[in-house]
């Protein structure tokens, strides 16, 4: 049986599948340090490396924001630390309006691509789907592996990218040609922009390996008794993710490929009729307008890449932790499935002002308004939940919390932005920025953070520290609704998102005071996250030893031992034999009972009436 | 997971855990969601494809009249080389089929025979490819006169005498995008070769991974009937 599957990676993988396919006993093998931490196979290991890069490479998107919000909110005034950090690119602690744009459109990438793709979905995907679903490791350990490194690559070149002499890419994270398309057209769009496509191309073969592995281990390695209506919703959100990223990052890989030709081989895919400097480019016949429709037909599935992880966390940190079944569990699944659906005939509504016919913006209209309808099932859900919950306040709880206190923030103003005629008003303010950071960013970012809090004694066996949780959570909920709740304002009073320096328009003096309340709130919202850090790091060291079961969870995850082992469990994969939330059930000494315990006779009994009555 | 999977389960168990839904190993189900989403790549290019060729439509050169050669042969032939190459591609996944049927008997001496087969119908479709690109990059003797009265003599990235610049440029992408899978799918072959010949996959017990392989060839094939279709027939 085992044999079968090892058909197509070398015979150093084998005792992986070994453990995959069912075999009991436990195989002792050394790891020497590089295949152990560096080259790992393991699939708790490689959630780690996704997790502890993601972390740095969000690390550097946050500052980046913190540097432009300190010349947004301070414009043209010299700042020492700019000076510091960004020495040639802030002459006398002036930030360089080239830098401005790089700076906006790393950030934008960084935390996209890198930290709530990546470092989410990488990060849970991995440690999650095998230990939930009752499975040694993932179907394919070593492409796992290269997952994880395609990744590594991917960072590192976006990375460096900051530092070439040109500067990083500057068309914003969206990269339009023909901006993006013309070196000579902005510094950023050199060598930064090259290594910019580079990265996301190594990006999408990461995204392709990561998905096809977690996919396959949902629908076929799942443990006896685990059917897809016993998984925990966490498993169906990855799953529904992985799916939404296998069919939308290759559309990214053609329009990045095209893009490529049109600055390297002198193609004219994205290029017509354009003057430089008042020189004729020879490319004439093709059109930017595709790339929009093929970028946002990946960007709009991604956004749900995003959120929809971070929303199956939240559903299973407010069950586990508000002591109650999560409420309408088929409710949830069929939302995420009607969401990720609707997510692939959106696109247009980020194109209405491109030149559209208005009546193919309507039927758009139409469509991401329909997206209102699973979104609306997915919070009723959430607060129906807690209610009359006998909820624990952990960190990890309070941030699930925050993430449905956002997501209705940010939902309510999609309703806004995909009225056609409406965002003919909005499209490109402030409006906008405030809309999608809270919505998909800050959401997201807390149902990382919730998953972090609450699977942190899974990772590194050990237990946060809650007090410096709680701080985390309030400057980080402070600053997020600081930031983006004004921003609302200025966009709907017509500031345009991406520009440099907005008193040196007229109009828009008026609101130089609000961008500077908006900055403190980042910079306090930016350093709770130093707070993040710390308990991070120290808590994998030093934290208190934590026991298996930590949270009084249901989940197969809890029932294997701390220590990690490659394969998970030591002796026999548990059977389960009931569904996730038996959370308080009646006649119980303990209110939680995990999945792997059989049925009581009276259990059996009930079962039997209801399905034969 | 194969020998669990060939008793008959019904949907209800199958999806009920500790076995696999499809029937199929895990390895085979990844290549099949993997062509799912190289399907959308190509999809993305051919859709791109439709769209500027209607927005280029007065240009747009009539390829009868640009792939019109054979070599070897004097006249205009449109298409007959292309139909030729489609063929052999077509052939080339009938042998794949049939070292995946001698796979399945266990067959060793006629996976090889098969394989060495698909390879050689796979180098036939490259080398013909290369033909046609060197034709269409050659052009024609006499070329096209620019306004200005200066000539363009075939065609590349940046210019082509037959019409439309979206039209070379969309053959080399697309073209070379899939000449470059049916590259790689070759190489695979010439590897899985080699471990045929090893005995790999007789110590192995089943040739699964020939079946493997063989889903990707096929998925080439059909990427190529589209490609077939939308750039030189209609």
């Amino acid at each position: 049986m085992s044999d079968m599957h090892t058909t197509h990676v070398d015979s150093h993988t084998k005792d992986h599948h070994d453990h995959v396919h069912g075999h009991d006993e436990h195989h002792v093998h050394k790891d020497s340090f590089i295949t152990k931490y560096i080259f790992s196979q393991d699939h708790k290991m490689i959630s780690k490396q996704f997790l502890i890069t993601g972390m740095i490479m969000g690390f550097v998107g946050m500052m980046l924001s913190m540097f432009f919000r300190m010349q947004l909110g301070w414009p043209n005034q010299p700042n020492p630390i700019l000076e510091t950090f960004l020495g040639k690119w802030a002459p006398g602690g002036i930030m360089d309006p080239n830098f401005y744009l790089t700076a906006v459109t790393i950030h934008g990438t960084i935390i996209v691509f890198m930290v709530l793709t990546a470092g989410l979905s990488g990060t849970f995907s991995n440690l999650l789907i095998p230990l939930q679903c009752g499975a040694r490791d993932m179907a394919a350990p070593f492409l796992n592996m290269l997952s994880y490194w395609f990744f590594f690559i991917s960072s590192f070149l976006m990375l460096i990218s900051l530092f070439v002499e040109t500067g990083g890419a500057s068309g914003g994270w969206v990269v339009y040609p023909p901006l993006s398309a013309l070196p000579q057209a902005a510094p950023g769009s050199g060598l930064g922009m090259t290594l910019w496509l580079f990265s996301i191309v190594a990006f999408v073969v990461s995204v392709l390996l990561g998905g096809l592995n977690y996919i396959t281990t949902v629908v076929n390695l799942r443990t006896k008794g685990m059917s897809m209506t016993k998984l925990p919703l966490t498993v169906w959100a990855f799953l529904i993710t992985a799916i939404l990223a296998l069919m939308s990052f290759p559309v990214l890989l053609s329009a990045g490929l095209l893009l490529i030709f049109d600055r390297s081989l002198g193609t004219s895919f994205y290029l017509s009729d354009i003057f430089v400097s008042g020189q004729a480019l020879e490319q004439t016949g093709g059109s930017p307008i595709l790339f929009q429709h093929l970028f946002w037909f990946l960007g709009h599935p991604e956004v749900y890449i995003i959120l929809i992880p971070s929303l199956g966390i939240t559903s299973e940190v407010l069950s586990v932790n508000s002591r109650k079944p999560i409420f309408g569990y088929r409710a949830m699944i069929a939302s995420l499935l009607a969401i990720a659906f609707l997510s692939f005939i959106v696109w247009g509504h980020h194109m209405y002002i491109t030149g559209m016919n208005p009546f193919l913006g309507s039927v758009f209209v139409f469509t991401t308004l329909l997206i209102a309808i699973p979104s609306a099932i997915k919070a009723f859900n959430y607060i129906t939940t807690l209610w009359r919950g006998n909820i624990r306040f952990t960190p990890g709880m309070l941030f699930a919390i925050g993430v449905v206190s956002l997501f209705i923030t940010g939902g309510v103003t999609g309703l806004v932005l995909a009225d056609s005629a409406l965002d003919v008003n909005l499209h490109n303010t402030y409006f906008v920025v405030a809309h999608f950071h809270i919505v998909m960013g800050v959401a997201s970012m807390f149902g990382t953070f919730a998953g972090v809090y609450h699977w942190f004694p899974r990772m590194f066996g050990r237990m946060m520290n809650n007090k410096l949780g709680y701080v985390h959570f309030w400057l980080t909920l402070v600053g997020a609704y600081g930031v983006f709740f004004p921003m609302h304002y200025i966009g709907l009073a017509g500031v345009p998102r991406r520009y440099y320096n907005y008193t040196s328009f007229e109009i828009f003096q008026g609101f130089a005071d609000i961008n500077q309340v908006i900055s403190c709130f980042a910079f306090v919202g930016g350093s709770a996250q130093l707070i993040f850090f710390f308990n991070f790091i120290y808590s994998a060291i030093k934290g208190p030893r934590a026991p298996k079961n930590p949270w009084n969870s249901t989940t197969l995850e809890w029932t294997a031992p701390v220590e990690h082992l490659h394969g998970n469990w030591p002796g026999e994969i548990p059977t389960v034999h009931r569904w996730p939330y038996d959370y308080s059930l009646p006649g119980r000494e303990e209110d939680f009972v995990t999945q792997d315990t059989p049925l009581t006779e009276e259990e059996t009994k009930q079962l039997e009436d209801y399905k034969h009555p | 997971m194969s020998h669990s999977a060939t008793e008959q389960i019904s949907s209800k168990q199958a999806w009920g855990g500790g076995a696999a839904p499809y029937n199929i190993s895990w390895g085979k189900m990844m290549m099949w969601f993997f062509l799912v989403s190289d399907a959308l790549t190509f999809s993305a290019l051919l859709i791109y494809y439709g769209a500027t060729r209607n927005a280029n439509s007065q240009h747009w050169p009539d390829p009868d009249g640009v792939f019109n050669h054979f070599p070897g042969v004097e006249g205009h032939i449109p298409l007959l080389f292309v139909s030729l190459m489609t063929f052999i591609l077509i052939m080339s996944s009938v042998t794949m089929v049939l070292a995946v049927d001698a796979g399945h008997r266990g067959d060793k001496k006629r996976v090889i025979l098969w394989m060495v087969l698909t390879i050689v119908g796979g180098c036939m479709f490259l080398g013909s490819q290369a033909w046609e690109w060197t034709h269409f990059i050659t052009g024609t003797p006499h070329g096209y006169q620019q306004p200005d009265g200066s000539h363009i003599y075939g065609a590349t990235m940046i210019e082509n005498e037959y019409g439309a610049k979206a039209f070379a440029n969309l053959f080399f992408t697309i073209t070379g995008f899939h000449g470059s899978h049916v590259f790689s799918g070759v190489l695979i072959n010439v590897i899985s070769l080699i471990m045929v010949i090893r005995g790999v996959f007789e110590r192995r017990g089943h040739y699964e991974w020939i079946e493997k392989i063989g889903l990707y060839w096929h998925f080439v094939d059909l990427v190529w009937v589209f490609v077939f279709t939308f750039y030189y027939l209609i």
